[in-house]
């Protein structure tokens, strides 16, 4: 079952230079327990996306077009006092980007998780109180911590507060923008493995946004590769991974160093991302593409199925696929 | 390989900071206690090499790498730099030395100044250390040394400003702020951690590239163990002050001896949904190492524990030639690493 869809949905942000066009059309689905990854550069539109999702949006964004809908209700269109009330929390959760920075300093941890709890549904300080430790318990966190300041928690400890914190109202998804950006790698694991079981056990679906490919591909049934506010390539994770179509996926995949393979060269996409305001014309990523050709400056390649659930933007897709299979 | 290659010789090096007391130690005149931030670590980088020192946050890395600099001078032991002793000078002895071992920082986007422009951030230690005679030698001298890091052509981005370049080519132009200096040495605090995935490669393959044609030394910092793999050629692994396991990177990271190395090593992703998923071998999390644990700093983590790792410190020594182990159990982790297994048979692991 699909508990959120997202189609054509467009975000926006009016500067004094122009248009940042940061979410640009995208399509997806997602079903009850399923995660998807999104993975791609700083500055494609991954956190704008995560917060179009929930409209937590600044006040120069806008929602240009499209769809969210989430048990047949369609979010764009909803007043924003209900969605407020019956969505945020409730449906759909968000652990933002550097959430763990956001704890207040000076209130205890537990403490702001009851608040939290209290501020978004109707429940007496003593259930709050008890939900908090069950929480806290769930995340791997000694309840009796949920006394400490913010500051006697390490970051990891912290991030699963905030994480406890996101599932306090039973979200039937779970956005974790960047959750482990800044841990170090054991404890970059442990969050991944809560969050996996985080999954199982609230049955949530769980959106999972990083720009670590590797990261993506550990936990992700779909995985989604963003570049300059649009999805290059989309599929299962299977597939994107073990036949990446996309030149995109190729060079990332190309520039990142794998331990379990031998000592290896690494290659860098050259170049850097567009400019959102004024991104190049035709295909985004042909600034930066090896195998660009004049159709790629002019034609904009459209998201197609190249096979059964695996999209992918590209003009050239099939020669570059049929090219890499002869050569190996 | 002989001394003579030895270009920088750490030997039993400690740094102890002292704690700050709190009120209540204060009043009751206890003492605060120390930082053990690096506690006796020994180790030789020869000419032309990669040396990586990696380890989690916290585990003593930075601070080593500003005792290395001469930025702070360490509570005992030494570092001699091609025979020399450098870690107690005084300014003017430093003076002499400064330009020959160079740093990297981490954020190319902090250690630039965003008013100076390529050519006054690479010509800067130029002036600053009188070497150069005349405008047109700082701008030949600035000039290859931006074509060593590929920023081309080079005549056309000395007047840019950093705001006008890519993260990787800032990157590049903070590599070639230390090389016009023609350091034997550089420092390279976790130079890539701050890029996109997409463009490290660029800085990675331009410090390959100076290390090979110029013989530079490179001491690199780094907590990502996939990329020391395929870059750095001998490597220490650090944790809480101090080095469990050293050997050529390669061996070190496709089999390790210490469990916290194994530790390491399976937590970190890779880029395949059929691969085993990521693992948390150790419990808890990192001490602090203002009371690191007696024994084996490690233990409280370990599924290797047994009872003489929480009494007695394991030295680090030999295991096999070329690679050396601080670990009582290094040989029974080891087989049970080769066999596919993280822990003893029975034994508890952390998830
Ligand atoms: N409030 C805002 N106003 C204008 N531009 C913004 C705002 N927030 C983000 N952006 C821009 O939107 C683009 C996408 O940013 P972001 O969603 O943070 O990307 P990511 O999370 O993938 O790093 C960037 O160009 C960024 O500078
Ligand atoms: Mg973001």
């Amino acid at each position: 079952m699909t508990v959120l869809s997202v189609q054509n949905l467009k975000m926006y942000y009016k500067t004094s230079a122009g248009e940042v066009k940061a979410v640009d059309g995208l399509n997806f689905d997602i079903g009850e327990r399923e995660v998807l990854g999104i993975a791609g550069e700083s500055g494609c539109g991954k956190s704008s996306l995560a917060s179009t999702l929930l409209k937590l949006l600044p006040s120069n964004a806008e929602i240009k077009e499209g769809k969210i809908i989430v048990e047949d209700a369609d979010l764009v269109s909803m007043k924003d006092s209900d969605v407020r009330r019956n969505v945020r929390w409730t449906r759909i959760a968000l652990v933002p980007q550097g959430a763990m920075n956001a704890l207040n300093p000076v209130f205890r941890v537990g403490d702001q998780i009851a608040e939290a709890i209290m501020a978004h549904s109707n429940v007496s300080k003593a259930d709050a109180r008890a939900k908090t430790e069950t929480l806290l318990k769930l995340v791997g966190i000694d309840p009796a911590r949920g006394r400490h300041y913010p500051h006697e928690f390490s970051g990891g400890m912290k991030q699963r507060a905030m994480i406890a914190m996101s599932l306090a109202l039973n979200p039937k998804i779970l956005i974790a923008d960047e959750p482990t950006t800044a841990l170090d790698v054991i404890v970059q694991a442990g969050i991944i493995r809560l969050l996996l079981s985080v999954k199982d056990e609230f049955q949530t679906g769980v959106i999972l946004i990083s720009h670590d490919l590797a990261l993506v591909a550990q936990m992700s049934d779909k995985t989604a590769i963003m570049y300059a506010g649009k999805f290059v390539e989309y599929g299962a994770s299977k597939e994107v991974y073990k036949n990446p179509l996309h030149p995109y996926t190729l060079g990332l995949l190309g520039a990142f160093a794998d331990i379990r393979k031998p000592k290896e060269a690494l290659t860098s996409v050259p170049g850097s991302p567009p400019d959102l305001i004024d991104p190049p014309s035709g295909c985004r990523f042909n600034p930066r593409c090896p195998y660009a050709e004049e159709v790629c400056r002019t034609d904009e390649p459209p998201l197609v199925e190249a096979f059964p659930g695996h999209s992918v933007a590209c003009h050239f897709w099939k020669e570059i696929r049929a090219q890499r299979s002869q050569k190996t | 390989m002989s001394d003579e290659d030895v270009i920088l010789d750490v030997e039993h090096v400690k740094k102890y900071f002292p704690v700050r007391r709190t009120f209540l130690q204060a009043v009751s005149r206890q003492s605060g206690g120390q930082v053990h931030a690096v506690d006796d670590v020994s180790f030789k980088v020869r000419k032309g090499e990669i040396f990586g020192l990696a380890g989690e946050s916290g585990s003593g890395k930075t601070t080593f790498l500003r005792t290395a600099l001469m930025l702070t001078a360490p509570t005992s032991g030494s570092i001699k730099f091609k025979g020399t002793e450098i870690s107690r000078f005084n300014r003017r002895q430093m003076k002499k030395f400064r330009t020959r071992i160079q740093v990297i920082f981490q954020d190319p986007y902090e250690s630039v100044n965003p008013r100076m422009t390529v050519f006054d951030i690479v010509s800067e230690g130029l002036y600053v250390n009188n070497l150069v005679k005349s405008r047109e030698d700082a701008v030949q001298r600035v000039t290859k040394a931006l074509s060593d890091v590929e920023i081309s052509p080079p005549e056309e981005f000395i007047y840019r400003y950093p705001h006008e370049l890519s993260g990787g080519q800032r990157q590049r132009v903070a590599i070639a702020r230390a090389l016009v200096l023609e350091p034997e040495l550089i420092l390279a605090d976790e130079p890539v951690s701050m890029l996109d995935v997409s463009i490290r490669a660029e800085v990675i393959n331009v410090l390959l590239s100076i290390r090979e044609k110029k013989g530079i030394s490179i001491i690199m910092v780094t907590h990502d163990l996939a990329l020391s793999k395929d870059m750095v050629d001998e490597l220490a692994i650090m944790y809480v002050g101090k080095l469990v396991e050293t050997g050529p990177a390669v061996d070190v990271v496709s089999s390790p001896y210490h469990p916290y190395t194994h530790a390491l090593t399976a937590a970190v992703p890779v880029p395949d949904p059929d691969a085993p998923k990521i693992r948390v071998l150790a419990r808890g999390e990192i001490p602090t190492n203002i009371s690191p644990p007696p024994g084996c700093r490690f233990h409280p983590r370990c599924p290797f524990a047994q009872e003489i790792c929480k009494n007695e410190e394991p030295p680090l020594v030999e295991a096999t030639p070329g690679r050396k182990v601080a670990c009582h159990f290094w040989k029974e982790a080891h087989e049970a690493f080769s066999k596919g297994m993280d822990a003893p048979a029975g034994a508890e692991i952390a998830q």
